[in-house]
């Protein structure tokens, strides 16, 4: 066979000769013809022009000819629908041909033929080949359910092939039923509300007996489908776990982990005390051990998943340290997964066999290895204590070693090490001192500043060495700058005689040259704490740090939770939420553990929307400082990029620090909150990051709050709220726009509202010349300043934008209210899409009303105009929702306590002047609030009780 | 579910692509997008899994040959992986070693395939021995509707590996347990870690639908029949080795395994994996390194090597391969060994000593000079472990074959007609003494 040779052909006049080939009466030339098209289809030539020459092969006995045609139909049906007509006839031939080898292919391929003519005239095939005497044909057909569907879902829903689908998971034949669990689970997922795939104990009882005699694939289809299964009760699920255990010992990797998913999910629901609790746990230890002897692919898949069972059951391996010792020729990605694993095993009884092999792999050639082992050490000091001691001679041993990276990476360790341990190992100062001026990673010189002006007092040329360093001071990253500012006042607290010049000299430095918001907001903070009252400056600044906690690397519980109901598969891999990475509606569904049974814990109701279920602010506490000091944490605030936020007018300054330093806060928590995604378990740093600084008004925690709530619910699709920045929708999608891709979001700061916009070139080409314009709408919202987009957009990059907006647009009223049209004009095209704002965008900061205005208005609008609202599952004290609503710009009048429930009266106004008055009340221990609205523009009110949820709820 | 499956050349030239599912959008973007950010990356791959604009590159390589899945969607990963080394297996079944050249000439049966092992995205059976039986290349000739139904019984079936009517003139099974010994071992002679992991790789030539069952000598099973005579527990529980875990090719049921412990099964035709298995306990190991170096001033290294071999003097181990690695700043190496030859190899930075064949109990030894070129290089060298290579005729692990047994009630052939053939082949998997 030499085929190879169809690849070379290159010579023009090409297609013609192809369509004499084509249509010669001799049938091996004919093959060899189509052969040929198929080999120019591979490399990306367009052959579309051969159509209908190639569908005039189809009618022919042999079968390879047969599957080549089908093969080039499949690619270009759709670009020439009305010939692909041409073979609806064969193919409801084939359906009936008696060889059931032709029978499933044309019935597979015609699934495949996204052309909508075709897929009329595939219904009644389909119907048959479901029902097909041949099990081949009935499996083949069970998949090509789920095609029709993904082409179209109604038809598939109104033909009733739903059910027959359905009868097919009592079939005979395994294969059927798994093809038939997988077509479903798909339809299912697009539809997450519809009961389609009802798991009731009769059809899991013909899953697992299916389980048992199908394919390896087959298995997984089934294992996936049992997973997301809720058994009624802990002794349901005791019953299906043992009927799934066998499947620990399948060769295939995909079935055991799979097998692993539906144990670790229903496990939740077995109680501790239990026997066969204790059996399972020890039986899940040695396949997943296995899985580190599989493909390195594979092992990488295993160990990313084996990170989040450690995390969520460290009793399980929790005595098989030693296999995830770093073989020298593991390949790089394998070897990161392995220490990454090793330090969450690591406990008192192992830590000196990890640290010996630590110290083994900090000389290895790959640096982020190295670097990864040097910061495991520190980790081991901060997580096992006994350690620690150790841990600091073997990280000095390192910095002896001079290696300019490791050094570095030691520094920054080190700098965790004293706040885990104060007063203990500040002798090793010196030697970091020696180090200084090989310092160039900006984590390291901030690390190293920070020790410096923590320990100042003990060190005697404290202020030439941070005079060194604001040498250069605009050069430096803006994580330097911030740790350059904090050490020089700490120093200036400490050592005020000498040090005068130097804390003027930088916090003019910060204040009047820079042009970095949060560097200027940090500076004025400061100059008025010491201008005003240098004793409490010196509490604040000076304040004891609260001791940083063992695992800051930890994923935060709920998005832990959902990940383990997805173990195996792509979300494991990212260690993110499906719908960070899936586009549309699939897989925006969140998965969670079952409830324990048997527990008294409060079990919440399942029809719990699931952005409102995630409370991460309040359990928080086991990874974060929740009382951290200012100082201490803000130091931490890892600022990667620029960010986005357009300078503020120096006016601003006299709204008072407070504000300021809220603003800045709720831009940076916005804008962080993309990279973090994928760096939720990276920098021990971030975590301790968003402790709620103690000195802040506590009305300042509602944003924050909101912004860890979106952080962790990445990419949820609720309506963006208040001060903070919801995470950015696609508004755009690139296939509607050459390939440009834009989402966005909008933000108030400073009372001004902004849309943070991505532009993001998914095209060949290079982008320029962007604009933006907006249609007439509701608000009257328009461009504050043309669209800023300096540099030419390359393929495959994103650039983020901030445009300011003002209400003093033309005004037309839109439906709904708050649509936005939007047009972008770019080098290529004029693309138009259309978005929502969330109201709140615009209530005003001058919103409050004075008490007797608000009574007198209150009577004064008529009664029709009020309209009540509930609020469901709230659980915020009177005094919560008070400071949550105010940061979101929404006052509270009065506040009245009539039989034990609270009445609050509160008022906002628009930025086109109209007010709203609102009554909210809260009964204590009943999560439902009851809100009432009035205002002489009813039709906003709608809208306002949804920015009251999503302000509350986040 | 996989949207697509590409398969490129060293270049990054694509052999190969099948689209399955319409939400990877177009074909060239997704082609150029994993070319351009994978193959053509200037970083060395940090990772098999790749996500360029929301879109998922799932990748393995066979020698220079890289085989990519696409997908949008939230796939099970592992399965993905599983089914590439799958789609590689079949391909080397049928062609051969996996190249340009035989991808090429080939590409129209690789898209047959790809039609039958995967619709929709969806992993359909991929056992080499069902597909060639309609997978042909010839054209399916006239089959009668026997024949026909047959293939697809066998296709969708329970025992999908295995067709009816094989006949064998001579029942003949071959059965080879092949161990790879593992070791991490200090300078000092400590273990830092060692596992055995096997496999019993059986080729059967039986006719019929023979049910087989397995027996070896596992510790949970012999003691649960010692139970009986204490007397015979004690003595062959001195034999038995415990078995860390164990995984099994599709054929084996695995219920009856979970609840008897007993290993039965309808083989596949011809050549397969029965089992894998894993042990860390009382292992044999063939083979100890004692390493010695010394550094003389910064211009020299002195080594010395010294290996034992520690098995029954009767036996003889084969292929014996020691790996000294050497600093990348050697200028000139002189090596003296007492047995076998040994070389200096400037383009794999070693000295490679091979011994061809080496009998139990003994002990040889290895010396060299290592002159070094004087670096102002500040980095340490690394020191990478010594690593070894062997193969000995018994299972470090100590597992035995304690019986197979053969029953084919329908055809008139018993057990005692099969002929047996039982081999043990212990190799070094990753041998390494750290020095």
């Amino acid at each position: 066979m030499t085929d190879s040779k169809y690849f070379t052909t290159t010579k023009k006049g090409e297609i013609f000769e192809l369509k004499a080939e084509l249509n010669s009466d001799k049938k091996e030339k004919k093959k060899e013809a189509v052969k040929k098209v198929i080999a120019s289809m591979t490399v990306g030539k367009d052959v579309s022009a051969l159509f209908p020459d190639v569908v005039n092969c189809m009618q022919t006995d042999n079968l390879e000819l047969k599957k080549l045609v089908y093969l080039y139909l499949m690619n270009y049906a759709k670009s020439q629908p009305d010939m692909a007509i041409m073979a609806v006839n064969t193919f409801v031939k084939d359906c009936e041909d008696p060889n059931p080898l032709i029978r499933a292919l044309a019935v597979r391929t015609m699934g495949c033929i996204r052309v909508d003519k075709i897929t009329e005239y595939l219904c009644e095939p389909l119907r048959k080949c479901l029902k097909d005497e041949d099990p081949y044909v009935r499996k083949t057909a069970a998949v090509c359910v789920a095609k029709l569907h993904d082409i179209n879902a109604q038809l598939v829903e109104d033909q009733g092939f739903l059910d027959t689908l359905k009868d097919l998971i009592s079939d005979s034949n395994p294969m059927v039923v798994a093809n038939a669990v997988a077509a479903l689970s798909e339809i299912a997922e697009s539809h997450p509300n519809s009961n389609l795939l009802d798991l009731n104990p009769q059809t899991i009882n013909k899953l697992l007996t299916a389980l048992n005699e199908c394919t390896e694939w087959g298995q997984i289809f089934i294992l996936d489908c049992l997973a997301n299964y809720s058994p009624k009760d802990d002794r349901e699920a005791q019953s299906i776990c043992e009927r799934v255990t066998p499947r620990l010992s399948h060769a295939n990797s995909a079935v055991v982990l799979s097998a692993v998913k539906v144990l670790m999910k229903f496990m939740e629901m077995l109680s501790k005390d239990l026997d066969y609790y204790g059996t399972l746990l020890k039986k899940l230890a040695p396949p997943l051990v296995t899985l580190l002897s599989a493909e390195p692919e594979l092992q990488y898949v295993a160990l990313r998943n084996i990170n989040l069972i450690v995390q969520k059951r460290p009793e399980i391996l929790k005595h098989e340290m030693k296999v995830f010792f770093v073989k020298y020729n593991d390949p790089i990605y394998v070897k990161l997964e392995k220490l990454d694993i090793m330090i969450r095993l690591a406990s008192q009884a192992n830590i000196a066999q990890v640290l010996a092999e630590l110290k083994e792999y900090a000389t290895e050639v790959d640096v982020d290895f190295v670097r990864k082992a040097v910061r495991a050490i520190g980790r081991c000091a901060i997580k096992v204590e006994q350690s620690a001691e150790r841990c600091v001679s073997t990280l000095l041993d390192l910095i002896q070693t001079k290696v300019n990276y490791v050094v570095q990476e030691a520094i920054i360790v080190i700098k965790d090490i004293f706040r885990k341990y104060p007063n203990k190992y500040e002798s090793v100062i010196a030697t970091l001192c020696e180090n200084l001026d090989s310092l160039d990673e900006p984590e390291a010189r901030a690390a190293m500043i920070w020790i410096v002006g923590e320990y100042a007092e003990r060190i005697d040329n404290a202020d030439e060495l941070l005079e060194s360093f604001l040498e250069g001071f605009h050069d430096e990253s803006t994580q330097v700058q911030l740790q350059l500012l904090t050490a020089i006042v700490k120093l200036f607290l400490k050592k005020p005689t000498e040090t005068q010049e130097l804390v003027q000299q930088v916090l003019s430095l910060a204040t009047q040259d820079s042009d970095n918001p949060d560097l200027r907001d940090r500076g004025y903070i400061y100059w008025r704490l010491l201008s005003t009252d240098p004793v409490a400056a010196k509490e604040v600044v000076l304040a004891e740090k609260p001791l940083i906690s063992e695992e800051t690397d930890l994923i935060e519980p709920t998005l832990l939770d959902e990940l383990i109901c997805h173990i195996g598969t792509l979300a494991s891999v990212y260690h993110k939420p499906p719908s960070a990475f899936v586009e549309g509606s699939r897989g925006v569904q969140h998965k969670r553990l079952p409830p324990r049974s048997g527990s008294n814990e409060s079990t919440e109701s399942p029809d719990v929307a699931p952005s409102a279920t995630a409370q991460p602010s309040e359990q928080q506490p086991a990874v974060i400082p929740s009382q951290g000091d200012l100082l201490g944490d803000l130091l931490n605030l890892d600022l990667g990029p620029p960010v986005n936020v357009p300078p503020i007018p120096s006016s601003t300054v006299q709204m008072g620090a407070m504000d300021l330093l809220g603003g800045g806060l709720d831009s940076l928590m916005g804008d962080e909150t993309e990279g973090l995604g994928g760096d939720l378990s990276g920098s021990p740093a971030i975590g301790a990051g968003y402790g709620t600084p103690a000195v802040m008004p506590t009305s300042l925690n509602a944003p924050i709050g909101g912004g860890l709530s979106e952080l962790f619910d990445l990419g949820g699709m609720g309506m963006p709220s208040g001060s903070f920045v919801a995470p950015k929708t696609i508004w755009l999608p690139a296939a509607k726009a050459k390939g440009l891709e834009i989402s966005g979001t909008f933000s108030r700061r400073m009372g001004h509202i902004y849309m943070d916009i991505s532009l993001m070139n998914k095209a060949m080409q290079v982008m320029t010349d962007f604009a933006i314009q907006f249609n007439r709408n509701s608000f009257g919202m328009a461009p504050a300043a043309p669209l800023q987009v300096n540099a030419p957009l390359a393929p495959n990059q994103t650039i983020e934008a901030s445009l300011p907006l003002n209400t003093v647009g033309p005004v037309m009223k839109m439906d709904p209210l708050t649509n936005l049209q939007v047009a972008v004009k770019n080098n290529i095209d004029v693309f138009y899409f259309s978005c929502l704002y969330p109201i709140n965008m615009l209530f005003v900061e001058d919103g409050k009303m004075d008490r007797q205005i608000f009574l007198a208005t209150w009577k004064d609008i008529p009664n029709e105009n009020e309209v009540q609202f509930q609020i469901k599952d709230c659980h915020l004290n009177a005094d919560a929702v008070t400071n949550k609503l105010q940061s979101n710009n929404i006052f509270t009048v009065a506040k009245r306590n009539v039989e034990g429930q609270d009445m609050l009266y509160q008022s906002l106004k628009l930025t086109n002047g109209i007010w709203i008055l609102a009554e909210l009340r809260i009964q204590p221990g009943n999560p439902n609030y009851t809100l009432s609205l009035k205002c002489r523009a009813p039709e906003v009110s709608q809208h306002v009780f949804q920015a009251y949820e999503v302000i509350l709820k986040n | 579910m996989i949207g697509g499956l590409f398969i490129y050349n060293h270049k990054g030239e694509v052999l190969i692509s099948r689209v399955y599912r319409d939400d990877i959008g177009n074909r060239r973007n997704a082609v150029d997008a994993f070319r351009v950010n994978v193959i053509h990356a200037r970083q060395q791959v940090r990772s098999p899994v790749t996500n360029i604009a929301r879109t998922s590159f799932f990748h393995v390589k066979r020698s220079n040959i890289w085989l990519a899945a696409v997908t949008k969607q939230n796939v099970n990963a592992a399965m993905v992986f599983e089914f590439l080394y799958k789609m590689c297996d079949v391909m080397t079944s049928y062609f051969g070693k996996i190249s340009e050249e035989n991808i090429k000439n080939n590409f129209v049966l690789i898209y047959e395939l790809l039609d039958e092992i995967l619709d929709f995205g969806y992993p359909q059976n991929s056992e080499t021995g069902a597909l060639k039986t309609f997978i042909t290349q010839q054209g399916i000739k006239s089959q009668t509707k026997e024949e026909q139904s047959q293939i697809t019984s066998q296709v969708t079936g329970q025992i999908g590996w295995r067709r009816e009517g094989i006949k064998y003139r001579r029942n003949e099974l071959f059965l080879d347990v092949l161990e790879s010994v593992n070791l991490l071992m200090s300078p000092q002679g400590q273990v830092l870690s060692a596992h055995v992991s096997g496999r019993v790789v059986m080729k059967s030539y039986l006719s019929g639908m023979p049910e087989c069952k397995f027996g070896m000598n596992d510790k949970i099973v012999i003691e649960k029949q010692g139970k009986g005579t204490t007397d015979e527990s004690a003595k062959s529980g001195k034999q038995s080795i415990a078995i860390d875990d164990c995984t099994f090719h599709q054929c084996v049921r695995l219920s009856k395994f979970e609840s008897e412990r007993s290993i039965s099964f309808i083989p596949p035709d011809g050549e397969y994996e029965l089992m894998r298995y894993r042990t860390t306990k009382d292992i044999i190991l063939p083979f100890r390194v004692i390493p010695l170096v010394r550094e003389v001033g910064r211009t020299k290294l002195e080594v010395k090597v010294v290996i034992k071999s520690n098995f029954k003097p009767s036996l003889l181990a084969q292929k014996i391969e020691v790996r000294i690695p050497t600093p990348l700043n050697t200028s000139g190496v002189q090596v003296i060994c007492m047995k076998g030859k040994a070389k200096y190899k400037a383009s794999e930075n070693a000295i490679v000593w091979k011994i061809k064949r080496m009998a139990g109990m003994k002990e040889s030894q290895i010396s060299a000079e290592i002159e070094l070129l004087p670096t102002n290089d500040k980095k340490k060298w690394a020191r990478p472990p010594i690593s070894m290579n062997f193969e000995v005729p018994f299972a470090p692990s100590g597992l035995k074959v304690r019986y197979l047994k053969v029953f084919e009630p329908k055809l008139n052939y018993s057990d005692h007609d099969v002929i047996k053939w039982v081999r043990y082949i212990g190799r070094s998997g990753i041998y390494e003494t750290r020095c």
